[in-house]
């Protein structure tokens, strides 16, 4: 069976991105809400946010790009449920192909469709002021960590995806996902938080990566955040790919 | 085995049933959905599986078709066994689940040439095309699946079944939810079908529908076959007819023709 597994693979992604360029309006709602709050927190919030940073929304978008990501998935784990609710996904599991490629397949849309809305949140954020001197190799560096928390929370999604018993419990598992950026220290320096809540910002993955890819933009030294942030997106990742892996395995049995 | 070899039915093979099952029993925690079927299908035949909602007759098929492993029993689809050769199984196989399994977002073409794509076959745009035309859908190909009728749904799903001309097909309620013009059309697809050699599987709950198409029928009862045989002698289990008169009343099925108009019946 391995010899179709990229050929099948292949050909099982051009069927989910179809479903993803047929319905842009999943990708619009992905980039409008992290939009408008971008607009919101730089326009209204950000005034009387003193972040110690020339510029709030250089400050602030680390933080926006990854509530992208964790509203985008749930399209994923959305897309997951309807195949395996609609009979299609059994159609495929009786058929002489990689049946691993059928979940490969949604990831590898997750990811496309992903960094599809990422781009349109970063052109919205230049046009309200978002400047960058990031070279090439930061740059690369950002992307990567875009990328493999994609991955990571994608195949959180799959979990779900396989699992829930309704749509809304399909989806409704990117929520907490998408509010872990506010007690982070992606709108507001911890600093300023009490205790405990600052205990809890300092020490969750977000806060790590958003500083990350905020000293990248900034051409600073990144220090050892980005170890730690590599260290939480990679930790996601296998604990969620064996997880989902776990969960399709029951479902294919 | 690698992926995409046919599978060539050896003389062996062609001897044996397509499929053949021996025990098979499966159980979800406490209920016993099946207690030991036993059932054979001859090549080219179309065979009937009957039985009430909740009989078994999908967990049958799920089993049959690699989905769902058996608690006990043998099944053999095509010469392989369901449980050992399952890669095997699935290229001898389609499944045509009960609720049409196609993809509401492509188009009825665009279905078809997926499936070609996945069983690896050239030309897939070709075999869609003839596909199309054959289940009377070329008009309907380049629209979404999502605004077909019940019953164009359903010779989609058919036809995706039947590329890569796998000999084995399941047909779990295929005209389960479907108006009667659209059961007939599915009926004639099934037909022709078993007149190119492949062999059915099919389960319904209609009466009608086993009488119509199968050329054996067995009764799913309780988790057990308890009943198999051809119409006729299954008829002959009943004491032998009596001769009475009737006034012949027309059924609603030939008011419904009448009134509607009799062209999906003269097609038949």
């Amino acid at each position: 069976m391995r010899t179709y597994f990229f050929a099948d693979t292949a050909v099982l992604t051009g069927r989910t991105m179809r479903h993803v360029t047929r319905s842009m309006d999943t990708i619009i709602t992905t980039a409008i809400t992290p939009i408008a709050m971008m607009l919101l927190f730089v326009y209204v919030f950000g005034g009387a946010i003193d972040t110690g940073s020339a510029s709030y929304v250089n400050y602030m978008l680390p933080g926006i790009l990854l509530i992208t990501i964790a509203s985008g998935i749930s399209y994923t784990a959305f897309r997951l449920f309807n195949d395996i609710q609609g009979g299609i996904f059994e159609r495929f599991q009786s058929m002489p192909i990689a049946r691993s490629g059928v979940l490969w397949a949604h990831v590898l849309t997750s990811l496309a469709a992903n960094l599809i809305s990422l781009v349109l949140v970063f052109l919205v954020a230049l046009l309200i002021g978002f400047r960058t001197g990031a070279g090439a190799l930061a740059w690369l560096a950002v992307v990567g960590i875009l990328v493999l928390f994609t991955l990571a929370l994608t195949w959180l999604a799959v979990i779900p995806g396989l699992t829930a018993k309704s749509v809304e419990g399909a989806s409704a598992f990117a929520y907490p996902l998408i509010f872990l950026p506010f007690i982070s220290s992606a709108f507001v320096p911890t600093a300023t938080m009490p205790g405990p809540v600052r205990a809890f910002a300092e020490n969750q993955p977000v806060t790590s990566i958003v500083n990350t890819i905020r000293d990248l933009f900034a051409r600073q030294p990144v220090g050892h955040d980005v170890w730690i942030a590599l260290g939480w997106c990679v930790g996601i990742l296998v604990v969620a790919y064996i997880l989902a892996t776990m969960s399709y395995r029951r479902r294919i049995s | 085995m690698l992926a995409g070899m046919s599978v060539p039915p050896t003389s062996n093979q062609v001897q044996q049933p397509a499929i053949s099952v021996q025990g098979l029993e499966k159980s979800y925690q406490e209920l016993r959905v099946l207690r030991g079927v036993d059932l054979d299908v001859a090549r080219g035949s179309i065979f009937a599986l009957l039985g009430s909602n909740g009989a078994g007759k999908t967990t049958v098929v799920r089993i049959l078709s690699t989905l769902l492993k058996a608690d006990a029993g043998t099944a053999r689809v095509n010469g392989f066994d369901v449980a050992a050769q399952a890669a095997e199984v699935r290229e001898s196989i389609s499944l045509t689940g009960q609720f049409a399994a196609v993809d509401e977002i492509l188009t009825g073409r665009e279905n078809l040439v997926l499936v070609a794509r996945l069983r690896h076959l050239e030309d897939p745009g070709a075999i869609a095309d003839g596909l199309l035309k054959r289940f009377s859908l070329t008009e309907a190909g380049a629209r979404r699946a999502a605004t077909y009728s019940g019953g164009m749904r359903r010779r989609l799903d058919i036809a995706m079944s039947l590329i890569g001309n796998p000999p084995v097909i399941f047909l779990d309620e295929p005209t389960t939810g479907l108006d009667p013009e659209a059961r007939i059309e599915v009926w004639q697809a099934v037909e022709e079908l078993a007149r190119g050699g492949t062999t059915v599987l099919l389960t319904t709950q209609y009466l009608e529908e086993a009488e119509q198409l199968a050329d054996r029928i067995a009764i799913l009862h309780q988790g057990r076959i308890i009943v198999d045989g051809t119409l006729a002698e299954l008829k002959q289990l009943l004491p032998p007819a009596k001769v009475e008169y009737v006034e012949k009343q027309p059924s609603l099925e030939d008011v419904f023709f009448a009134v509607v108009g009799d062209a999906a019946r003269d097609d038949k």
